[in-house]
């Protein structure tokens, strides 16, 4: 089938296995995660070229399960977007609306989901990359628990936020995706050995879900969030008992996520100097000199104004007021959802605050940051969230967001399921 | 004033003589191989690579914690460490910051005056060891270099000493101990190339501390230490300033210079590793046993053998030493200890030449033919640096060489020529002139070729020129 919406950055012939979970199953795998022998670019130009000689524990996983891998998927720059048109090969576009952004960074993943060019994708989440394009396409994507997929060959944004994570058209096929990637591994030790191994039970019956006030707030489409409540009395009406509950700690998360990330990026991506992959190569400059060009020349922009804001945080003199302030406000989030699931089994609300944005939409990056704000208190918190189609405003997808305890994915995507099923019977 | 106090503190990096690497399954055992044949994704630092704590190196680093008497946090974190260098291949260095392993502490060495003297520790963390720049073309002139990553992972501690040193001397017994002891807990490899790294802070009291970096061995910092002082004194005469500021060693002229002091001036920008949980490893220390180390050795060697304090520190300096010593003690371990320390280290020392090269069972047949007379001491020494040179045994060196003690007579009718065929010297002597007596020896010696005992000749050559 022909790729009309630029999902793809490479596609690859593999059959897959005749046995196993994922038997013959197409997967298409986000660029960023390491597939030993495929280009793995992470959508920037400084990987050009670069074809790693390992496999992600994931892809062992998914080669082990019989699934057919068939190509590497586009995304913002080393993650870095919410649009997917931060690539360095070119935006690609919503099979929904092709004038309208995928949603990002795993846009390229959500895309070849929903266009039917794969049965299942990976996608990376670090601030909600994985559940805000499912909400742009209509799909269903899954951010697990911090801890629970093994980030080994994942190529590091942001190492403390971000997991790899299923998406796919159904609850049941994310689950099933979940199941097969969730396996130990000892080269991850922030990993916690507690494997997903569980068949969805389509059953909110007596579950006690909270509604926070915050995540209805000012910049919510108002459209998005009558769409997201009446999901709400869905539930309900399948038997789980609704409570309204608040967050205080949102109105600093998106601050936290940001420091957190940035910093962290800036010394990931400190090993991107052109010696030993990518471009690079010949040049009669001294060392420093020619790693920085081939940076200036080779990174996009939002890379380097991320690479430049997370080098200010940890500076010294300035690491306590911004990136160890950021901690101390991550802990406050963390603190507020354990209060909250204290006496809620989940929380639900919009997985974005709108509908997916048109191309070139979002030119100014501070609008692109607001719109994470939704999706960046799970990761701070490391708890799984899961996004699921609950209907469309103006012709486009809205997701509704569940998030649960860690390490209660099951909780979440049980929930996911029930929801599913009864919207779609 | 010029004479004021020296104060001297080191950080001494050391690798950790584990079978892999620190955050890898590489072996680091590469002395042997190529550039670049003992790498993986990890250590080369590739994209999508995740650190993994090697448990063996936290045992290690333990182990001298505990041989140190530090103190073990409940927890520790490993921090990046961020700068630019074409030998880091991630752009940053996995080590410790403010929650290292541990803390406190105190390393014994003999001060001075000759009593004993506690050095204060800081702290004791754990960091890997960069790759390796080889530059092609010729030091400063290098048209380019190469990177080799064998090294890049290979487990390190970093042991930072208060300033409570007051000497180069000092400084050198520090690290003599350290290096025993680690050798002791079996944790270090002294001969494995670049085993050892120290950076100095040295002052003189009153005035600015200049910091030495990267010196690497400790005959280095003491020669270092040294130029520095006479440096920093020459200045403060002078009355100019110490600028307080970075200087390298340069090895072959044992001097020190100037680095671009301001241009070095790092923002590492510090923060935790977020792909390593932090460890709680508090609870091992418990399980982990020490061997006996050098101080107590020591002292067994002075209880158990009748050793003097010299000969005991000289010998358990050096774990292999020590053992040597034990093996070949025997029931005389007086003369042994004498041969080992006083003879046997000198002829190594000259020869460059290790402990572990000294064939034991010819060294015994040795020591046997000194203490049965055989041969004497002097003889001995001829007999010891053909051990050394050749594969030949003592008692057919000695026969070939005819270095067997030999009957009096010889001796007497060597005495007689000599007191026939020098009239002068032993006028001399009857003069009153100390030395002829010494030459008149010497020509006794030499009449039997080194078989006479010197001290035996003396004797009897005072008594013949008494008569
Ligand atoms: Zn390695």
């Amino acid at each position: 089938m022909e790729d009309r919406f630029n999902a793809y950055l490479l596609r690859s012939e593999d059959p897959g296995l005749d046995s196993g979970p994922l038997a013959g199953r197409t997967v298409a795998i986000k660029d960023n995660i390491s597939t030993a022998g495929l280009e793995t670019t992470c959508g920037s130009r400084i990987l050009k070229g670069y074809i790693p000689p390992y496999d992600a524990h994931v892809v062992t996983l998914l080669r082990e399960a019989g699934a057919a891998i068939n190509g590497k998927t586009n995304l913002d720059e080393f993650g870095m977007g919410t649009t997917t048109e931060n690539s360095g090969y070119g935006p690609t576009l919503n099979p929904v609306d092709s004038s309208r952004v995928p949603g990002g960074s795993s846009g390229g993943s959500a895309a070849a989901v929903a266009a039917g060019l794969a049965d299942l994708a990976l996608g990376t989440d670090t601030g909600g990359s994985i559940r805000c394009p499912a909400s742009f396409c209509g799909i269903v994507g899954l951010k697990p628990t911090y801890g629970r997929v093994s980030r080994y060959g994942l190529i590091a944004y942001a190492n403390s936020l971000e997991t790899i994570g299923p998406m796919a058209r159904t609850v049941a096929d994310v689950s099933a995706l979940y199941r097969v990637i969730s396996r130990p591994d000892p080269r991850d030790t922030t990993m916690q050995g507690r494997p997903y191994e569980h068949d969805p039970v389509a059953s909110v019956r007596g579950l006690r879900i909270g509604i926070p006030a915050e995540f209805f707030g000012a910049g919510v489409d108002p459209r998005v969030s009558a769409k997201v409540q009446e999901a709400i009395e869905t539930l309900a009406g399948c038997g789980a008992v609704i409570v309204p509950v608040s967050m205080p700690s949102m109105k600093y998360a998106l601050a936290a996520y940001y420091i957190t990330c940035t910093s962290e990026a800036s010394s990931n991506l400190a090993r991107y100097d052109g010696v030993r992959f990518g471009p690079g190569g010949e040049s009669q400059r001294s060392w420093h000199d020619a790693f920085t060009a081939v940076r200036g020349e080779h990174f996009g922009e939002e890379v380097r104004r991320r690479i430049l804001l997370g080098t200010f945080a940890l500076s010294a003199g300035y690491y306590g007021r911004y990136y160890g302030k950021a901690q101390t406000a991550r802990a406050n989030v963390a603190g507020d959802f354990e209060r909250l699931f204290g006496s809620v089994d989940l929380l639900a609300g919009p997985t974005m605050p709108t509908v997916a944005f048109r191309l070139g939409e979002l030119a100014d990056p501070l609008s692109m940051y607001l719109a994470d704000v939704l999706t960046v208190p799970a990761n701070l918190a490391g708890i799984p969230a899961i996004s699921v189609p609950c209907g469309e405003v103006a012709g486009l997808p809205v997701g509704l967001q569940l998030m649960g305890r860690r390490f209660d994915d099951e909780t979440v995507i049980d929930a996911a399921a029930a929801f599913e099923a009864e919207v779609t019977a | 004033m010029s004479d004021g106090q020296v104060i001297i503190g080191l950080e001494i990096h050391c690798q950790l003589d584990t079978k892999t690497k620190l955050f890898c399954g590489c072996s680091t055992d590469y002395r042997d191989d190529g550039p670049n044949t003992h790498v993986c994704p990890v250590c080369l630092g590739l994209p999508g690579t995740m650190p993994a704590v090697n448990r063996r190196a936290v045992e290690f680093a333990l182990k001298v914690a505990k041989a140190f008497h530090c103190e073990i946090p409940e927890e520790c974190e490993f921090s990046r460490k961020n700068y630019f260098y074409p030998d880091l291949p991630k752009g940053y260095q996995i080590t410790q910051y403010d929650r290292p392993l541990a803390l406190g502490g105190h390393i014994v060495i003999e001060s001075e005056e000759g009593g004993e003297k506690k050095v204060r520790l800081t702290r004791i963390h754990m960091e890997e060891d960069p790759g390796r720049l080889v530059h092609c073309g010729g030091g400063s002139r290098a048209r380019y270099s190469l990177v080799d990553y064998n090294r890049s992972g290979v487990p390190l501690i970093e042991i930072v000493t208060e300033p409570d040193l007051r000497s180069p001397k000092e400084a050198r017994r520090l690290l003599a101990k350290l290096r025993a002891t680690l050798e002791y807990l079996g944790v270090y490899d002294y001969g494995k190339e670049g085993s050892l790294r120290v950076d100095a802070n040295i002052s003189i009291a009153g005035h600015d501390r200049v910091e030495i970096k990267n010196i690497s061995s400790y005959k280095g910092v003491e020669k270092a230490l040294t130029f520095e002082i006479t440096r920093q004194r020459s200045l403060i005469r002078r009355g100019a300033s110490v600028d307080r500021e970075t200087r390298h060693f340069v090895e072959a002229r044992g001097t020190t210079t100037a680095s671009r002091s301001k241009v070095e001036e790092h923002d590492y920008r510090y923060f935790p590793e977020p792909d390593l949980p932090p460890l709680r490893v508090a609870s091992w220390v418990d399980d982990i046993s020490l061997p006996e180390l050098p101080d107590a050795r020591r002292e067994r060697f002075m209880s158990q053998y009748g050793l003097s304090v010299n000969h005991a520190r000289t010998l358990t300096g050096d774990l292999a030493l020590a053992e040597f010593f034990e093996v070949v003690a025997g029931d005389d371990p007086l003369l042994v200890a004498t041969w080992v320390a006083d003879i046997l280290l000198g002829e190594l020392n000259y020869r460059d030449r290790s402990i572990a090269t000294v064939d034991v069972a010819r060294f015994r047949s040795l020591i046997a033919l000194r203490k049965a007379g055989t041969i004497t001491d002097h003889s001995g020494v001829e007999v010891l640096r053909a051990v050394l040179d050749t594969p030949e045994e003592p008692a057919s060196i000695v026969e070939r060489l005819g270095l067997a003690v030999t009957g009096e007579d010889i001796v007497a009718s060597a005495i007689a020529e000599v007191l026939s065929e020098q009239p002068q010297a032993v006028a001399d002597y009857r003069a009153g002139k100390g030395n002829a007596l010494n030459y008149l020896a010497g020509q006794v010696m030499k009449k039997t070729r080194g078989r006479a005992d010197p001290r035996d000749v003396g004797r009897r050559l005072t008594e013949a020129l008494a008569e």
